[in-house]
């Protein structure tokens, strides 16, 4: 620790040289947590499934739907506690770019089964009692200055038309990840809608968890040589199934990662290896006074990864404290978005890497320098 | 003003005259090999990122675009943004089928298709998750729609058979996608009797069989689309008319081109977006970096300077003189990146088209636009981390430089 003082009075030499490779280590973690953060934002956006429901889907793909004949047999299962429905309805609030996802659902069974939307009483009672009411996340409310008892209207894509909603409750996601939708009425949908609306999924909430593949198993084979075969997969598992939809974007991201991380390391080394070359004389008389070969290898090494370590953690900080303040998502694409301790971590554990690695050859070159050699070149 | 007032100015002319050689600078950066590579690789990585986003952009966008044609015409429900959510019922592609625009073929039948567009679920190949992938069925005449369009190996289906054939940038990536594999979906076994090739479009990771034949099996008598090609593509915007506003029909009709262009159109600028995002936070690290080479470079050389300067080199050559050293670190390091980047050409990937929910695959493309991108990219970097050094460096004095050491 004494020798902190001497490794500050070091970086202090060429204050420009040290602020500039200081501001790149902090640019580039910054960027590095963002996109870790993009990252570990779209993989919980799927795990907010709940192993106690089940989802049964038509088995061809999800957009084909099912018949709402099966309600009954469904809800005839001794190990099923509730069975409620959705359809996904796609429409287009004034413009395509305005997305949010809206669901038609059995309102009564659907909020009895979700806990994850927080809605107020008085609320909740509205919008069941009316048929065109709907409820929108508080997140949707903000970004498109709605009030309670507005009414909105979506443009059709699947069922076409003008669809008038009225927004009688507001919820709050229980976790963030969970996100800002539209719920309304199902049999609203099946009134409207020419095309006599089916069930683009049910859900089924189980008594005992420890029985859902048995469930599952038994609701695909009953129903296999109908029209509609199914399939039935417990609800993590049915999102994850989205998590697909990125493709690659995960190797995209670490790619540009590493290769960033590499950059860093070009900048830091080459930083390294300027400042040991001029202070090469330096070096020397500090041999010359005793320090031990290891000890200036050490001093060196502690003066690279010092500096990876005071970037890198000024990033990391920056990027948690910016997406924080600003409450970036990305225009609703990414709900939850941030910097978690966890991407801090991993950032911090990259610096300290490239700390080491760029400061190794400049400290080894040192700490063999021969006192003799080093003066003579004064 | 003041910059027309420079370059009139003696100063501005001298300096030209009494430019340093190139050479000077050649062989200074030789002289620092380690720092000077380690400068260049640092250019060169941004620059590969930057085409390499680009490239991924541009591959996208020629995949999803170039699938239309500009003299096809495309027709949907009224309201529909996808093919999968429109829906056109039986006697209304009969009106449009009975339009005289449409074009014929060498044989004098329409050039015409009314698909079916359906999305089946196929596990890929080692991969226990499901993907989307799209099943067409097309008429009889749909190869003529499609100059593109190849049977690369085996035939093609037989009316009124369950055969499918296969895009060739399915096979090998999903189960049973190859010659004479079985694919099982609407409780029917369908036979891979051939393997096309669509020549980089969307329609390569598609699967294709006939549509009366795939109708009953799916949603019904309704088609999802319409697509002919208009024997004088001028005429669209009266096609176009005459469709939309007949009472009997609840379409929309576009350009196939433009139908599909628009369709790339958010993701294609998402990518740009991040790739100039990510490099431009990424530039300022290695304009950090360069500045610090360049200040090096200088501190050593401050003997040097003040020597030129006495054999009465103006400030002006100096400045220039490591303005270009700094540049031409950044050319040859955003050479380099293109070099980086140009194995990625040969990278074919998937996204998920987020219009249809399915599986693209496209490879990267780079186009000689990107390169000159990384360059422009790589120059600004040079000058804005070579001006300020070089700028110190010819102000010194010369008593001041001459004095050190």
């Amino acid at each position: 620790m004494k020798f902190l003082g001497l490794i500050w009075i070091n970086l202090k030499r060429r204050k420009i040289r040290s602020i500039l490779t200081f501001l790149s280590i902090v640019v580039a973690l910054f960027l590095f947590c963002t996109l870790q953060a993009v990252l570990e934002t779209v993989n919980s956006q799927f795990k907010i499934g709940n192993e106690n429901r089940l989802v049964v889907r038509n088995s061809i793909s999800i957009i084909f739907d099912l018949p709402i004949s099966y309600l009954n047999w469904l809800k005839s299962l001794p190990e099923v506690k509730s069975v409620s429905y959705t359809n996904w309805f796609g429409g287009i609030y004034i413009e395509e770019r305005n997305f949010f996802p809206q669901f038609a659902v059995d309102p009564e069974t659907f909020l009895s089964m979700y806990p994850e939307l927080i809605i107020p009483e008085d609320q909740k009672i509205a919008f069941l009692k009316e048929r065109t009411a709907c409820i929108v996340g508080e997140g949707l409310m903000k970004k498109y200055g709605w009030k309670l008892n507005d009414t909105i209207h979506l443009k059709g894509t699947i069922f076409p038309g003008d669809w008038p909603f009225i927004i009688r409750g507001v919820y709050r996601p229980a976790t963030e990840e969970f996100g800002d939708n539209m719920y309304f009425h199902w049999n609203y949908l099946y009134e409207k809608s020419e095309r006599a609306a089916n069930i683009g999924t049910y859900i089924i909430e189980l008594k005992d968890t420890s029985q859902a593949a048995n469930v599952a198993r038994v609701i695909d084979e009953h129903y296999k040589n109908s029209s509609y075969s199914t399939l039935t997969q417990d609800e993590k598992v049915f999102l994850l199934s989205f998590v697909s939809l990125y493709g690659n974007i995960g190797l995209l991201l670490n790619t540009i990662g590493m290769a960033i991380t590499f950059a860093i390391l070009l900048v830091t080394s080459n930083t390294m290896i300027m400042s040991v070359r001029e202070r090469i004389p330096e070096i020397a008389v500090m041999k010359t006074l005793g320090f031990t070969d290891f000890l200036v290898f050490i001093l060196i090494l502690a003066e690279a990864i010092f500096l990876c370590i005071l970037g890198g953690l000024s990033g990391c900080l920056f990027a948690r404290f910016l997406y924080n303040v600003t409450g970036f998502n990305a225009s609703g694409f990414l709900p939850g978005f941030h910097v978690s301790f966890k991407t801090i971590i991993t950032g911090m554990i990259v610096t300290v890497i490239v700390g080491f690695v760029s400061g190794i050859i400049p400290a080894w070159q040192s700490s063999r320098l021969s006192i003799v050699n080093a003066l003579r070149k004064v | 003003m003041a910059v027309f007032t420079f370059i009139n100015s003696k100063r501005f002319t001298k300096s030209i005259i009494m430019h340093i050689p190139i050479i000077y600078n050649v062989r200074s950066l030789i002289q620092r090999p380690v720092s000077t590579l380690a400068t260049v690789m640092g250019i060169a990585i941004v620059v590969a990122v930057l085409c390499g986003m680009l490239a991924l952009a541009t591959g996208f966008q020629k995949a999803i675009s170039s699938t239309g044609s500009p003299d096809n015409v495309i027709v949907m429900r009224d309201g529909a943004d996808a093919e999968i959510s429109s829906g056109i019922p039986r006697d209304n592609v009969n009106i449009i089928a009975s339009l005289p625009e449409i074009a014929n073929n060498k044989d004098g039948r329409p050039m015409f298709s009314a698909d079916i567009v359906v999305i089946i679920n196929i596990h890929k190949i080692g991969e226990s998750k499901y993907y989307n992938v799209t099943v067409r069925g097309v008429s009889k005449n749909a190869f003529d729609l499609r100059e593109n369009m190849r049977i690369i190996a085996g035939r093609s289906f037989n009316p009124g058979a369950y055969e499918v054939i296969i895009g060739s940038k399915l096979v090998g990536k999903y189960e049973n996608c190859y010659l004479d594999g079985t694919l099982e979906y609407g409780q029917r076994k369908w036979t891979v009797v051939g393997i096309f090739s669509a020549g980089e479009t969307a329609f390569d990771s598609e699967i294709w069989g006939e549509n009366e034949i795939l109708m009953p099996v799916f949603w019904g008598p309704v088609f999802q689309s319409v697509t002919f090609r208009m024997n004088d593509s001028t005429l669209f915007y009266k096609i176009k008319d005459k469709l939309e506003n007949d009472p009997r029909l609840q379409v929309a009709v576009y350009r196939e081109s433009d139908f599909y262009s628009k369709r790339s159109q958010a993701l294609t600028m998402v990518l740009k977006f991040l790739g100039y995002f990510v490099s431009s936070i990424m530039a300022i690290g290695a304009i950090f970096g360069a500045i610090n080479t360049m200040n090096s470079a200088i501190a050593s050389r401050h003997r040097e300077i003040a020597v030129l300067l006495t054999l009465g080199f103006p400030p002006s050559a100096i400045l220039f003189s490591f303005l270009f050293e700094c540049i031409l670190i950044c050319v040859t390091g955003g050479i380099v990146g293109c070099l980086l980047a140009l194995p990625l050409n040969f990278v074919t990937t998937s996204t998920t088209n987020w219009q249809t929910f399915t599986e693209v695959a496209f490879t990267f493309h780079l186009t000689p636009g990107i390169f000159c991108a990384g360059i422009i990219f790589a120059v600004i970097m040079g000058i804005l981390g070579g001006f300020v050094p070089s700028w110190r460096s010819s102000r010194q004095s010369i008593a001041q430089a001459l004095r050190q050491e």
